[in-house]
């Protein structure tokens, strides 16, 4: 524990003196301020406190930014140390490899922690300041930040999986964007193309809401969204939402960070300074 | 018992052979020089004894353990070449953070960095340290926690004379309370004072493990004698000693051990067209050059 902690301790100051700190924090706060900003249009039509629409919001922006920052702080952690040449040296101490991975993902997920505390606390600001009833939004809003938490969990453990396999800082980079687009915008559109295809056959039934609820991105949406009631403002996957209970969403959710973690410490093992 | 153990060690990348049949041992106590060309299999050997890759035959024990296991890796210090950090870190940052990884208290962080001669830079980041700084950071860390068996690849390149000297007295300091000591090192001059004994790699290959003393023995190498002429003498006396001219005035002459007396007896007879003689007997790197030679062709 001693020597995750020291890891976590070191990683920390390398990603503060390196500025993702302010990357990542700056990066959600400019993002949640402008959501703010174009979601402040009179609510009334809709019945909602505006922290509820707000929260709606977040989600769908969520879903996008907070893997991308995840993957941007991972992808760098081992094939980062193998470029420098500081892994040889450190893999020669008394220390278990999945120490070192989860030291980084200490420090990773604190950085993360604090970015989406900052950004949604700016909206839940802004939300207030408006809206006199925003109170009510308030438990959407946590769960939105820890659920938030869990899927950059999740990447930051495919992200260090991702530098693992790939060996150097620059393939690693592009197989992380690469994944964040295939993983977050084009899966849902891919399974769109195939529900229209299909027309409502055994597919849509059978097979769609499997491969909805697999995707980590996808998971988080549908338990925000089903758990929320502004559902309507989010439209999009609000149908979809509705027939998929909100507990399977939820062990999705928890059981992705464990599973990608597990699946970096495995790769990890196998590198060979 | 040994405190590190090789026995038949080969190493294969695919087609290529990086080490064949390496066998030594190293005691406690013992400060044993890793010889050889660039590529001869010196980083490759060591990696092997630090678990960092597995060979692909042979036996290695390090500390009583499997190389790589927990208790060899508690009892190893390793050095590597180019040593490298976290450049955003600062040394006194980067040493604490061994000594925690070692699960030794952190306060020692910076008596290590003043033993090797960095209390005053401490406090700034590696980023702007010079190679032979770094280099020193990395003496510092392998100095944590008294090593059992030191494993150091290239030390003292990048340091000036000084601090050469320095880190020789540091690890003579450790050798004297049992500590066993692998190095590499190009600087062969250096290597011949400071070792108990060497052992000469050539493309992958053991050719030699002995002592320094052992090996000019086994090599009978020539001693040269370079016997000065008075100026204007130098043809005379190169005619004498059937001796090549090297310069203006001196006479090269190359003999075996047990006719050294002979020949020295040769140049006092010749009086006054001798001004100054010296005797050098074969160096390590004559010796180096004589055994990775030997087995390379």
């Amino acid at each position: 524990m001693n020597a995750i902690l020291a890891v976590a301790g070191a990683e920390a100051r390398i990603a503060l003196r390196n500025r993702w700190v302010a990357i990542a924090v700056v990066m959600m706060a400019l993002f949640a301020a402008v959501l703010s900003a174009a979601s402040s249009a009179p609510t009334g039509a809709l019945g909602a406190d505006r922290l509820s629409v707000t929260v709606a919001s977040l989600t769908s922006l969520a879903v996008y930014l907070v893997p991308l920052v995840a993957l941007l702080m991972a992808f760098d952690a081992v094939a980062g140390e193998v470029e420098r040449g500081t892994l040889p040296l450190v893999l020669t101490y008394p220390v278990r490899r999945g120490t070192l991975i989860l030291g980084k993902f200490l420090a990773h997920l604190a950085i993360l922690a604090l970015a989406i505390f900052v950004g949604y606390g700016i909206a839940a600001a802004a939300a207030f300041l408006t809206d006199p009833r925003a109170a009510a939004g308030l438990p959407a809003l946590l769960r939105l930040g820890w659920t938030s938490l869990l899927l950059g969990a999740t990447f930051l453990g495919v992200g260090y999986a991702i530098s693992a396999f790939a060996g150097r800082p620059g393939a690693a980079a592009g197989m992380a964007i690469g994944l964040w687009l295939v993983a977050i915008v084009l899966y849902d559109l891919g399974l769109l193309a195939a529900v229209v295809a299909d027309g409502g056959g055994t597919f849509t039934r059978q097979v769609f809401p499997w491969l909805l609820i697999g995707n980590p991105a996808d998971a988080f949406r549908l338990y925000n969204l089903a758990a929320s009631e502004a559902t309507a403002a989010a439209a999009g996957l609000g149908g979809a939402a509705a027939t998929i209970p909100p507990g399977r969403a939820l062990a999705v959710i928890l059981l992705w960070p464990v599973a990608a973690l597990a699946l970096a410490i495995a790769l990890f093992r196998r590198v060979e300074p | 018992m040994p405190s590190l153990t090789l026995s038949r060690i080969t190493k294969r990348f695919n087609a290529t052979t990086a080490l064949d049949g390496v066998t030594f041992d190293v005691a406690a106590g013992e400060r044993v020089a890793l010889l050889g060309h660039n590529g001869a299999g010196k980083s490759t050997l060591m990696k092997i004894i630090l678990g960092l890759i597995p060979a692909t035959s042979g036996a290695i024990t390090v500390l009583g353990a499997a190389p790589g296991s927990h208790a060899a890796r508690a009892g190893t210090a390793y050095l590597p070449e180019n040593v490298a950090f976290h450049s955003a870190l600062t040394g006194l940052e980067q040493v604490r953070l061994y000594l925690r990884l070692r699960g030794e208290p952190v306060g020692a962080a910076m008596d290590l960095l003043a033993r090797v001669g960095l209390a005053e830079a401490a406090t700034r980041r590696i980023g702007t340290y010079s190679k032979g700084m770094r280099q020193r950071v990395g003496l510092a860390q392998a100095l944590i926690g008294r090593p059992r068996l030191m494993v150091l690849d290239e030390p003292t390149s990048g340091l000036d004379p000084v601090s050469r000297r320095d880190f020789y007295a540091i690890l003579d300091d450790l050798a004297t309370q049992g500590t066993a000591i692998l190095l590499s090192s190009h600087a062969l001059t250096e290597v011949e004072a400071r070792t108990d004994r060497i052992v000469i790699l050539s493309k992958g290959k053991m050719v030699a493990n002995d002592t320094l003393a052992a090996l000019r023995r086994r090599a009978a190498l020539s001693i040269r004698l370079q016997v000065a002429a008075r100026p204007g003498a130098a043809d005379q006396v190169a005619a004498a000693l059937k001796g090549g001219r090297r310069n203006g005035i001196t006479v090269d002459l190359l003999c075996a051990d047990d006719e050294k007396l002979a020949q020295l007896g040769r140049v006092t007879a010749l009086g006054p067209l001798v001004e100054d003689i010296e005797v050098i007997p074969p160096s390590l790197e004559d010796l180096y050059t004589h055994f990775s030679r030997r087995d390379g062709q």
